[in-house]
């Protein structure tokens, strides 16, 4: 699998939340995805950049553009050093918050992408990757 | 301070949504409309969001709020105009909008608060003519 190329920016305010949207909307054109597919992509990227934002306390967000030879995708990886999440099976149920929000964040991300992986290690921050296919 | 602008329609207060707004954005209108609807007694709050390309989590919970704060505050909210791909991926994020009445436009959101405004009115709950 090859990546075609990568960039990175930074999550540190609610303004550089709306710059994922925008940057990851941009990305998922250049995949040639559909318009619903670049919607489910920009909405996961924004679910989790604000985690990344208000539980991690800020971070880095990499985009990759990939193509594995027979179809093109979009990963997307948000990197943060907080506290990191002590149960992960639990922060993806719907419905468990701890911000006050609607606990959707994380389980939604996941649905909305064709590939997820998370790492969290209490203390030292918190990985997640999603990629969706074209 | 950045603000999304709130017109006054006769007794409905229309709300174009045209940025992509950032969270603090989105809960300066919730509560900025709420001051409305107790100012100007409006019984109808169109919040069109034709020109959303995404509706995340937060922004979903806060049409929601918006729509239960007006109800309490005497006012029907109307979303109008999401675009069928917000839809979709709305529904598939697990946020299905309970509570939340919706049409295709700005027209047909403002017929529907005329019609919830007229079915109040009649005491045997029916719409007239």
């Amino acid at each position: 699998m090859a990546v075609l190329r990568d960039e990175q920016k930074q999550v540190r305010s609610q303004q550089d939340v709306v710059a994922v949207r925008q940057i990851v909307r941009e990305w998922a054109v250049y995949a040639g995805f559909s318009l619903v597919d670049q919607t489910k992509i920009v909405t996961a990227a924004s679910e989790l950049a604000r985690n990344t934002l208000t539980h991690g306390g800020g971070g880095m967000v990499r985009l990759e553009a990939l193509n594995d030879g027979s179809r093109r995708g979009l990963r997307i990886v948000f990197e943060d050093s907080g506290p990191g999440i002590p149960d992960v099976e639990q922060a993806l149920r719907d419905g468990f918050t701890t911000a006050g929000g609607l606990g959707l964040g994380l389980g939604g991300a996941k649905r909305l992408s064709s590939e997820f992986e998370i790492d969290s290690r209490p203390g030292q921050g918190t990985r997640v990757a999603i990629t969706r296919w074209r | 301070m950045e603000r999304i602008p709130i017109l006054k329609l006769g007794d409905c207060l229309l709300v174009t949504i045209q940025v992509d707004m950032h969270d603090r954005l989105a809960m300066t209108l919730q509560d900025d409309l709420t001051t409305r609807i107790s100012e100007t007694h409006a019984k109808g709050v169109v919040i069109d969001i034709s020109a959303l390309e995404v509706v995340d989590s937060f922004i979903g919970r806060i049409l929601g709020n918006i729509a239960g704060m007006s109800r309490i505050l005497d006012a029907e909210t109307v979303v109008v105009g999401m675009q069928p791909s917000v839809a979709i991926t709305l529904v598939e994020l697990g946020l299905a909008l309970p509570g939340v009445r919706t049409a295709l436009n700005v027209e047909r959101g403002m017929d529907l608060v005329r019609q919830a405004l007229t079915m109040r009115e009649e005491p045997n709950g029916r719409p007239q003519g």
